[in-house]
């Protein structure tokens, strides 16, 4: 069933790590199967973020198939190579387990370019690019993951996470959430629900050019927005015609660099919690992933049926 | 064949030629027999004295801790129970069979007091998904939101919310009255069997979807019929019933009934007296 959580404070800066982290953690009984943040970090924004993976994590009950971990270090060495061909500068390298990297960059040039040049390497995966967004996700539970990765010190205005239950593919980093929204830098998605005409959708979109890294049926709804930003759409136009390219059963968020989204289908058959003041939006699948940060008592309420909203930090 | 044993008739019920018969032998199904009523037993219910009052924080309980604690507190007599720090926990109160009054100060998450019985429930806070389904009897009031499906299924009882709910409110009701002072979502009365819903404010899409019976009342606005479901005729009966439930629900104050939109169901979707094919073909 999967379990959602977002919170963007307006007008300061937070430890969204640990507040996210939180959140999810209550949702675990939704979605023990992996657990993924999309935080907006407070970075200097003059570098690009690169997080990318060069293979799996292949224990904690993963489908994915055994590798020796010489092929990361080989994969590792075709990124920069890569890189360094596309003409970007690595300013900072962090390895933050054996198969994912954390990469600040100067780059200058085409994002859709630079992400297809770089995913033609076998088994590199792009997991998000942007100047403040950091997008990890692997297996475990919301605990385990933040403390592979030490989100709980992460300061910033906003992020969107998702803890996995996986039903419609593997169990795998690459089909866990949040999803980038390729090519745009900052862009993240994760959603709860099934998505009925993935396939469809998908091959319309891949004749346009858009490019999907799992088969996950999730992962659509950021190609499906990216596509629609692409030809000029702001991000809610992009939300509100989801409501009707998309079939299927869905509540869903997105995080730009400055904003966070929810759409709800039009049935409402996906839960949605959500609490909003001046200060403060957060928003869940549950009611407990509000209260692990706001413990007092406070206002509530679902969206209706095919809401979209849009929040700016 | 069972052996029927026929007792002399000692009630206009019996005399009526209801309860007549106590069955025995092979068959399962029992007769309640008036003589037998001063055993009765109602399985899990508690006597208790609505004036023996406690409070109960459940902060750092899980919903089976609190429920069980519920529990003991009215096996020994608590008749008024307060609840502190609910913070959106699930399933609490549930299945209470007996009368109680029981106040959660704070909101409740998704299933809360689902299969109750007979209790008097208010909820300081909101509400998640499915609260009070397949309620039996009793009264609950939210004074904040509710999720969607809420009070599905529900059998009988007032349930009451004075914010708005979500989707599917009074899905497959069965009986009862739901009682809802803001808007409601998509699909509300969705294949409902029996009852009323009452809403002050605006509907969703396909309102009385597939309902098969019962009534829904609307004082806002519709977003669209579901299949099956029409508008009928506000009576004197409808608006005398409204008054005085509204009353109840203490909502409504000053709110013209009279021009609220009464929805039935049509009944072009099913005939209860229509023979299922295998018995058609057996009758022929």
């Amino acid at each position: 069933m999967c379990g959602i959580a977002g919170l963007i404070h307006r007008g300061k800066s937070s430890n969204v790590g640990e507040e996210l982290q939180n959140m999810l953690q209550a949702l675990k009984h939704r979605g023990p199967d992996s657990t993924g943040y999309a935080l907006y970090a407070n970075n200097d924004g003059q570098n690009f973020i690169l997080r990318f993976k060069v293979g799996e994590n292949v224990g904690e009950g993963s489908t994915s198939v055994n590798e020796d971990e010489s092929v990361y270090d080989e994969r590792k060495k075709l990124v920069d190579k890569k890189l360094s061909e596309l003409g970007a500068t690595i300013v900072k390298e962090d390895r933050l387990t054996p198969y994912s990297y954390r990469y600040e960059m100067k780059y200058d040039n085409d994002l859709m370019e630079f992400s297809k040049a770089l995913e033609s390497i076998e088994s590199v995966e792009i997991l998000s690019i942007g100047k403040s967004l950091e997008l990890i996700k692997d297996l475990g539970d919301a605990t385990a993951v933040s403390e592979r990765y030490g989100l709980n010190k992460v300061q910033g205005t906003h992020g969107i996470g998702h803890a996995r239950m996986a039903t419609e593919s593997g169990v795998d980093i690459k089909s866990a959430h949040p999803f980038w929204g390729y090519p745009f830098a900052d862009v993240s998605v994760v959603h709860n629900g099934q998505l009925t005409n993935y396939w469809n959708n998908r091959r319309v979109l891949e004749n346009k050019g858009m490019r999907f890294m799992s088969e996950c049926d999730s992962e659509l709804i950021a190609v499906f927005l990216a596509e629609k930003m692409r030809n000029g759409a702001t991000l809610e136009e992009g939300m509100k015609e989801s409501l009707t390219g998309l079939d299927g059963v869905f509540t869903y968020f997105v995080a730009t660099k400055d904003s966070l989204g929810m759409a709800k289908d039009t049935m409402a058959a996906k839960p949605l919690v959500l609490y909003e003041s001046d200060e403060l939006v957060a928003m869940g699948s549950e009611e407990i992933a509000i209260r692990s940060i706001l413990p007092q008592e406070i206002d509530t309420y679902d969206p209706f049926d095919g809401e979209v909203k849009v929040w700016q930090i | 064949m069972a052996n029927l044993k026929t007792d002399t008739k000692k009630t206009k019920a019996q005399s009526m030629g209801l309860h007549s018969e106590v069955l025995t032998g092979k068959t399962q199904q029992k007769f309640f027999n008036p003589d037998e009523a001063e055993n009765f037993f109602y399985w899990g219910t508690h006597d208790v004295d609505f004036n023996k009052r406690t409070e109960l924080d459940v902060k750092d309980m899980d919903c089976k801790q609190a429920n069980e604690k519920i529990d003991r507190l009215m096996s020994e007599g608590y008749g008024t129970i307060v609840i502190k720090n609910p913070q959106g926990k699930h399933s609490l109160g549930v299945g209470i069979l007996n009368k109680l009054n029981l106040i959660f100060e704070g909101s409740l998450g998704y299933f809360g007091v689902g299969s109750i019985d007979g209790p008097i429930v208010r909820v300081n806070g909101r509400v998640g998904w499915s609260c009070a389904e397949n309620m039996m009897a009793g009264k609950v009031v939210i004074e904040k939101n509710a999720g969607s499906c809420f009070g599905a299924a529900i059998r009988g009882g007032d349930l009451i919310c004075k914010g708005s709910v979500g989707a599917r409110t009074g899905i497959d009701q069965k009986g009862g009255s739901i009682i809802v002072g803001g808007d409601a979502g998509a699909f509300t009365g969705f294949m409902m069997q029996r009852g009323r819903i009452v809403i002050l404010g605006d509907v969703g899409i396909n309102l009385g979807d597939s309902m098969y019976d019962g009534t829904i009342y609307v004082g806002g606005k519709i977003g669209s019929f579901g299949s099956d479901a029409v508008e009928a005729p506000m009576t004197k009966n409808d608006i005398e019933w409204l008054i005085r439930k509204l009353k109840v629900a203490e909502i409504g104050n000053n709110f013209d009934v009279s021009k609220m939109t009464k929805i039935v169901a049509g009944k072009k979707l099913w005939n209860y007296d229509a023979l299922e094919p295998t018995e058609k073909k057996g009758a022929i």
